[in-house]
């Protein structure tokens, strides 16, 4: 009796270190921040300027940077991953093509973030170099556009397996119904499934969102580092993320770290309540 | 099941007896590791001297050194994470309040600063400090430009839109690259100033002098600025530029020799940028190693203490036999002189260290 | 009525074809990225590029024997710290998956799995590296097995969810104490799904580099200890790519080549166990 009292007091601790964990995150991030906060209060969610040298830090240029990758990359990724979830679960009848194609494309999920940067770097941005020549516009190669392909690249996989175990779990019974009245697959998909799915194909998209907004490595090699609001989509910009992955070793004034740091909290702000937002959408998803 | 646990055991085990082995190595004997962190600038010469010496000393001295940037530098010392510092612009007066305790800055070495570009053919161009000023603040855009022709009549300049790279991370070369133009372009002084990290209004970021190098390279028509070695290294071209007595120099030894011929004052905290000297490159530069005058700090021993302020007096005399290969300048000997005075001073608990 | 059906077949056959192409274009990048990354990577690995050391910045030659040794001991740490941890929260959330707080604490590991890995390298730094006033190995461990918490938890719950409630019931009729149930009958059941998060985990931390880039710091030596400096793969990759040197580069993509084989080979592995059990 006693070994199992204690036993389950340390499993309750196991659970209580994580509310621990998330609590000093936040807390730690919101105390390093406060210098930050003191000198810039609310302004520093609108203001343009990141100028270490007179000390003037504001995220918007960032934020900016951040939303656009994230949204383009998302709007790339969407046809294809919605492909691949009605692919798989409604045309692909082969067991075996269907393993090996799930497995294909969860392997691009597994390859690191940096080596998927190097490819960037190296493969990709020559190539987007040469097209950025035929167009006549400056051949840099990285920038807004380079990093959103990459992200899409990344969150493909995310997306699309969400999204098959959302389709998947529509009832057979629906299915069998429609086509028992004359349905054509297509008219399945585009008039039972996809409305009936739809709640949670859109969380998972919206968890595809959080995931590719909180990338760092890939996107700091391809995006241009440049710490202004992008004028184009292929202009350089930077993220939050790669805002600090670039600068953090670096800041040599408490005001810069703590406004790095601020930048921080911000992205762990939205990520959570991104994530929050998508897996309450697909927890509500029930039959 | 059970063999599969037990084998995890053993494989925690073995890592912590790794672990423990690897600590206790520390504590043996006089094996010592140092950390540095800092300037890009000269990285290419402190990797190849900390290689060398670890040679020297029999494997045990190590000295481990990240280039993160001088800015990075600076800031890991002022935090105590470091044994030194390493930055092309010397600590300013709120750095060395911050830091709290006094410091010493020990130039070890003399750079240049080159305006390197990605142009076809790789012509030799020759430019002034204000056109320089003017390509790195977004005023002159293309290469087809007047400006530049006029210094360059025999050039063929294609039409192509520059693309400026400039440093993404707390730069000692930016720092001294902007004293330049501070010096010789009052909209350049007025609009962005001297730091290690700039409001750029144009250009792509590079992480390093590495980083900058790497994007010239990449890029048809980017112009960028970093140390000499990093464009040979590369086989990218150079600009000749325009000093203060209306010479155009090609930077190479000999002319960032010509700018240090300076008076050195005891804190050796000089700027050589738009030197009087008629042969002097007009972007040099010192490169200072930091360290803490009192080392006794952070839990250091005496050992530690004894292991640095040996490393710094190869730096100051043995080492600077390599610095010419790699293409930077050795310090000049009245440089030298100030420095074995200024690590001399270095004490441990108060007591200088033998 | 004959032309309706048409159109509509037509339409149906349009759409098959679209999302097929889509599909098999999605895999293509994929390809191409492994494909590169081994055609430039695979004849610069040889005997002396896994053993030896680096070289000085500029200099050819020199292996990557440092990060390979780093990235072993900082994983191999971070995964210690993680297993038990992620394990016993596992159980918990798993056993008291009615209460109120079991439900709270799901949606905080949710959310931990989803911050983005910056942030917790800012943390690592917060917390170990300014205190203690050392970059360290041990600061990067602890930021991976931050990361690796979560795919610990979720598996173990995930599994230990599976277990048919006779098995439990079985033990507890057979007059066991709790703990005992737990320990003795619920675990060894549900070791394979634990050993997946494990795997899965590793997969993943061992190709993390944002939290290391101010934590571990990297180290141009072999160093074994872990309250200094150490290099890891993903973060020597990232140096050498983000520099103008050919050779740096051709080393950034063998080591990129090696790094793949180790993660995706551990990740095949998880997957193949996940497959088994959750089916």
């Amino acid at each position: 009796m006693r070994k199992d009292r204690v036993f389950k007091i340390v499993l309750l601790s196991g659970g209580i270190v994580i509310i621990i964990l998330l609590s000093a995150i936040f807390l730690s991030l919101v105390f390093s921040s406060i210098p930050s906060l003191k000198e810039f209060g609310i302004k520093f969610l609108f203001s343009k300027s990141w100028d270490p040298v007179n000390n003037q830090f504001g995220a918007v240029p960032f934020i900016i940077g951040t939303l656009l990758t994230s949204i383009i990359s998302l709007l790339i990724t969407i046809p294809f991953s919605l492909s691949i979830s009605i692919y798989l679960s409604e045309y692909l009848k082969n067991k075996t093509i269907s393993k090996i194609l799930q497995t294909l494309i969860e392997l691009i999920a597994g390859i690191p973030s940096v080596v998927i940067g190097l490819w960037g770097l190296f493969i990709l941005s020559p190539f987007i170099r040469n097209v950025q020549l035929k167009l006549g516009i400056p051949p840099i190669g990285v920038g807004i556009f380079t990093a959103s392909l990459i992200l899409s690249i990344m969150i493909i996989p995310y997306s699309a397996s969400i999204g098959k175990e959302v389709l998947s779990l529509v009832p057979d019974e629906v299915r069998e119904g429609a086509i028992s009245l004359g349905a054509t697959d297509f008219e399945v998909v585009k008039g039972i499934l996809l409305p009936f799915s739809f709640k949670g194909i859109f969380g998972g998209f919206i968890l595809s969102f959080g995931r590719a907004f909180g990338e760092t490595m890939a996107v700091t090699m391809v995006i241009g580092n440049a710490n202004r609001v992008p004028t184009s989509i292929f202009s350089p910009g930077q993220t939050m993320a790669s805002l600090i992955a670039n600068e953090f070793t670096e800041a040599t004034s408490t005001l810069h770290l703590s406004s790095l740091i601020e930048i921080g909290l911000i992205l762990f702000i939205i990520s959570m309540l991104i994530n929050i937002l998508g897996r309450v959408i697909i927890r509500r998803v029930s039959f | 099941m059970k063999k599969l646990f037990l084998s995890l055991i053993v494989l925690g085990l073995i890592l912590s007896l790794t672990i423990l082995y690897g600590c206790k190595k520390e504590e043996s004997k006089t094996p010592v590791e140092l950390l540095g962190a800092g300037a890009t600038f000269p990285q290419p010469l402190y990797t190849k001297w900390f290689d060398v010496y670890y040679t020297k000393t029999n494997g045990l001295v190590k000295v481990n050194y990240q280039g993160i940037g001088s800015g990075g530098g600076i800031q890991q010392l002022i935090e105590k994470v470091v044994d030194f510092g390493a930055s092309d612009a010397p600590m300013n007066s709120e750095e060395e309040k911050k830091a709290g305790a006094e410091v010493i800055h020990i130039p070890v070495a003399l750079g240049g600063v080159v305006v390197t570009y990605n142009l076809p053919g790789n012509p030799k161009l020759k430019l002034s400090g204000e056109v320089v000023a003017e390509i790195f603040m977004g005023k002159i855009t293309n290469w087809n430009d007047p400006k530049i022709k006029e210094l360059n009549p025999d050039i063929n300049l294609p039409t192509l839109e520059i693309t400026v790279a400039h440093r993404s991370d707390g730069s000692g070369t930016t720092y001294v690259f902007s004293d330049y133009l501070t010096k010789v372009s009052e909209t350049w002084k007025k609009e962005m100033g001297v730091g290690k990290s700039l409001n750029w209004k144009v250009g792509l970021g590079g992480k390093g002098n590495a980083g900058v190098a790497g994007i010239v390279q990449q890029t048809p028509g980017a112009i960028g600025y970093v140390e000499l070695i990093y464009a040979e290294q590369n086989g990218l071209q150079y600009a000749m530029i325009r000093n203060k007595s209306g010479n155009f120099i090609n930077p190479d030894l000999k002319s960032i020799s010509e700018a240090a011929n300076v008076t050195i004052p005891k804190d050796t905290k000089v700027s050589i940028t738009d030197t009087d000297n008629p042969k002097g490159y007009p972007i040099s530069s010192f490169t200072w190693i930091i360290v803490y005058k009192e080392q006794n700090y952070g839990g250091r021993d005496l050992n530690r203490a004894k292991a640095l302020v040996e490393l710094l007096n190869w730096m100051n005399t043995e080492a600077q036999e390599y610095n010419e290969s790699l293409l930077y300048a050795k310090i000049p000997d009245a440089v030298r002189k100030v420095n074995e005075d200024n690590i001399k001073s270095i004490t441990f608990a108060g007591k200088p260290i033998k | 009525m004959e032309k309706e059906i048409r159109k509509r077949v037509l339409k149906d056959r349009v759409f098959k074809k679209i999302i097929t192409l889509f599909t098999y274009l999605s895999i293509i990048p994929l390809f191409l990225i492994i494909y590169f990354v081994m055609a430039r990577g695979l004849k610069y690995i040889n005997l002396r590029f896994l053993t030896q050391l680096p070289k000085p910045m500029g200099e050819a030659g020199g292996g990557i024997f440092n990060a390979i040794v780093g990235s072993f001991i900082i994983v191999g740490i971070a995964s210690l710290i993680a297993i038990p941890i992620g394990v016993i929260s596992g159980i918990f959330l798993s056993e008291f998956k009615e209460s109120k707080i079991s439900e709270f604490i799901k949606i905080l590991v949710d959310t931990l799995q989803g911050i983005p890995s910056i942030v917790i390298g800012i943390i690592a730094y917060l917390w170990i590296v300014k205190p203690l006033k050392h970059f360290s190995a041990l600061s990067g461990s602890i930021a991976l097995s931050i990361m690796m918490l979560p795919i610990v938890i979720k598996s173990t719950e995930e599994i230990l969810n599976m277990v048919p409630n006779e098995i439990k019931e079985g033990a507890i009729a057979l007059g066991a104490p709790y703990y005992r149930v737990v320990l003795k009958v619920l675990l060894p059941y549900g070791f394979v799904g634990i050993l997946t998060g494990i795997l899965l985990g590793i997969s993943r931390i061992l190709g993390e580099t944002a939290p290391l880039l101010f934590t571990a710091f990297g180290n141009q030596f072999l160093n074994l200890n872990i309250f200094k400096p150490m290099s890891t793969i993903p973060y020597l990759i990232f140096v050498y790519a983000t520099s103008p040197y050919k050779d740096w580069h051709n080393q950034a993509f063998a080591a990129s080549v090696v790094l793949i084989i180790i993660v995706l080979s551990i990740n095949l592995i998880g997957r193949f166990f996940e497959k088994r059990w959750k089916t």
